[in-house]
């Protein structure tokens, strides 16, 4: 995995509430057995007509958004399914942070494995990244997750909370699997208790 | 003495196989179940890193989202992306040693389905599967959760999942339900209390009368909608309902096990004085049969109301009812039961066992739909089989309605089961986001009995005008 390092990036605006899994990326885009090349699908049936032209309206498809780094969403971010084609379909188009008020705790797992950092914030401070966003291409803000601040187009300072743990793996862009088999010693004697005490599992 | 426990701690603390300072934790995972969707990047990352999986006992695949549930389906399947991915799990399965459920087996069917059905879920488990509505298995006192492709790849690897341990929240259900309302009705009524985030960063256990009375169905039916909730998982206590359905199950403990097993078991229940972080109680007396009207699980309503209006709400769902309603085609101020319906769907893991086919073919006995399409996608080959035994598939077939094989059909319409552009149906499954059924399709989620009201009106009905 990359390392997370600072970036100061183009942030869109993605006011609506409960934007869910099957809106990221659709069913039909799940029969990859890849994890590339997600990143042209991501809201595709937001983003594209039926066939296959881009919907102008959309945020990421207006000359100011299309290389966002940064989503500033509604509510409850990512509910519904545990696909991990979303965060892929994200990362791939380029997103590298989502600010919303809540996400759906899969989702919000998923992004860490990914390179990606959920931020949860209270309203007001969403309110006013919100607001930033919507100026456009020249309101680029700034995410240090070492100092765990976003900067805003105006200088503005917003703090925010992250796991210790997932902020050490993300930093530092390390794999999850190589650090839980530094414990295997742990998983072994755990086992073995658990087979004595609860032999028919 | 100890503080008291909740039944997740209880479960929790059984399964913590290490614990760092800051309360990470590694959980182990007694089961693992594995679909085609969201494995084959997780297997294909172990052969990269030339890993095993830790545990093939512990690990149960089968294909379901992509397998085609018409009758011919031996013949293969046409969709190249599909059938690749079927394929993927059928190597992979070989490769790695993992049991398997082919789809030529009469046992393949949902992997929600079948693994209680066959016996590996078990009361007291943890259960994982990278598929969100793995909350199924908590009806069985299970701690179940939905996982990404990167976690299965961890489970399959080292057996465990980083956890962090989630806060307990108790929705309780008093009293009983009325005649007509069911376990669906409970699990939509209370995330329309709660909303679809009321359950984040929670585990839910269900308790009161009217879950006690529930059958392991009815359980897995409101556990399977935990996630619609927010929660991470739906716990219910296992209990003699619990037992019963359990014993002699094919992966199910025997003899002397079975007896050790049994007196373990009878200790998962929440203490007396335990703490919950948060508490919803709902009275069942108050509970309809519900259906929703939006593109959000939360957008529930008792089929005797009307559309809401935008302005109903406040915040950020203003704007999101606003779309809803406009997807959707409908007024605000129209009667529910106005809603003219062209597709009926019965099955999925939220209602495709035997008791969810039994409570739709009463409704249907002797009757005949007007909808222009009606199908039913038994959740596994087992149950398929039950029914026909049961003459449950015949009044299905009488009524109009076509008899599938077993799989995942149009929940998620991964397979050649969709909606058309504006076709309206009312589905037994758990999902009505935009696009689930189907390109634009519009989906209401209703109960097994109220879908087979709606098949013989041609509209949203209340069942209970035909009980």
């Amino acid at each position: 995995m990359e390392k997370f390092e600072t970036f100061t990036g183009i942030a869109a605006p993605m006011p609506l509430v409960n934007i869910d899994t099957d809106m990221i990326i659709p069913k039909v885009f799940l029969k990859t057995i890849k994890r590339s090349g997600l990143g042209v699908h991501a809201f595709d049936e937001m983003r594209y007509d039926r066939d296959g032209n881009e919907i102008p309206d959309f945020v990421l498809n207006q000359p100011a958004y299309r290389k966002a780094q940064i989503l500033i969403a509604g509510d409850n971010f990512g509910c519904g399914s545990s696909r991990e084609h979303a965060p892929w379909a994200l990362a791939d188009f380029g997103i590298k942070v989502v600010v919303s008020t809540s996400f759906a705790d899969i989702f919000f797992n998923n992004c860490f494995k990914n390179g990606m950092l959920p931020i949860v914030l209270p309203q007001e401070q969403v309110d006013i990244l919100m607001k930033d966003a919507e100026r456009g291409e020249n309101a680029r803000m700034t995410v240090d997750l070492e100092a765990q601040e976003i900067t805003t187009s105006e200088g503005e300072v917003i703090k925010f909370e992250v796991d210790a743990f997932k902020k050490h793996c993300l930093l530092n862009g390390l794999d999850d699997i190589g650090l839980t088999l530094e414990k295997a010693a742990a998983i072994d004697s755990f086992e073995a208790k658990a087979r004595a005490e609860r032999p028919w599992v | 003495m100890t503080a008291p426990k909740t039944l997740y701690d209880k479960i929790w603390d059984a399964h913590v196989a290490h614990e760092a300072e800051d309360g990470t934790c590694l959980l182990y995972i007694d089961r693992h179940l594995v679909h085609e969707v969201t494995s084959p990047q997780a297997f294909e990352g172990l052969r990269m890193a030339g890993r095993k999986v830790r545990a093939p006992e512990k690990t149960i695949a089968v294909p379901d989202h992509n397998v085609p549930t018409t009758l011919d389906r031996e013949k293969g399947i046409d969709n190249e992306e599909s059938r690749i991915q079927v394929e993927a799990l059928d190597r992979n399965a070989k490769e790695f040693g993992i049991h398997y459920y082919p789809v030529s087996d009469v046992r393949q069917g949902i992997v929600h389905i079948v693994g209680p059905e066959q016996g590996w879920t078990l009361p007291g488990m943890t259960v994982v599967c990278g598929d969100s509505h793995t909350a199924t298995h908590g009806a069985f006192g299970a701690l179940a959760h939905g996982i990404g492709t990167s976690e299965v790849e961890h489970v399959l690897a080292t057996q465990t999942l980083i956890q962090k341990k989630s806060k307990n929240m108790k929705v309780e259900i008093t009293g009983k339900l009325k005649p007509g309302v069911t376990a669906k009705d409970i699990t939509l009524a209370v995330i329309g209390a709660t909303g679809t985030a009321g359950g984040t960063g929670h585990v839910i256990e269900y308790c009161g009368e009217a879950i006690r009375d529930l059958s392991m169905e009815g359980r897995m039916t409101v556990c399977n909608m935990a996630i619609e909730g927010g929660a991470r998982a739906g716990l219910i206590a296992p209990d003699e309902t619990t037992f019963e359905y359990v014993k002699g199950r094919p992966h199910a403990p025997k003899g002397a096990q079975w007896e050790a097993a049994l007196a373990w078991w009878k200790t998962l229940y929440t203490d007396e004085g335990a703490h919950f972080d948060k508490v919803v109680t709902l009275r069942a007396e108050d509970i309809e049969p519900v259906v929703t009207w939006g593109t959000s699980p939360e957008d529930v309503l008792p089929i005797t109301g009307v559309v809401p209006s935008p302005e109903d709400f406040t915040g950020g769902k203003v704007e999101a009812v606003r779309r809803a309603l406009d997807y959707m085609g409908l007024t605000p101020g129209q009667k529910l039961t106005d809603i003219e319906i062209d597709t009926v769907f019965i099955g999925s893991c939220t209602n495709g066992r035997i008791e969810d086919l039994r409570a739709a073919a009463e409704i249907l006995k002797g009757k005949k739909i007007k909808v222009k399409r009606a199908m039913v996608v038994p959740g596994s080959g087992l149950v398929r089989a039950q029914a026909e035994e049961e003459g449950i598939a015949q009044i299905f077939q009488d009524a109009g309605f076509e008899w599938r094989l077993a799989g995942c059909s149009m929940c998620l319409a991964m397979n050649p089961d969709q909606l058309s552009e504006g076709e309206r149906c009312a589905a037994t499954s758990n999902r009505n986001f935009e696009g689930r059924q189907g390109y634009k399709g519009r989906t209401h989620l209703v109960s097994p009995a109220m879908a087979a009201a709606a098949a013989l009106t041609g509209r949203l009905t209340d069942v209970r005008e035909m009980m």
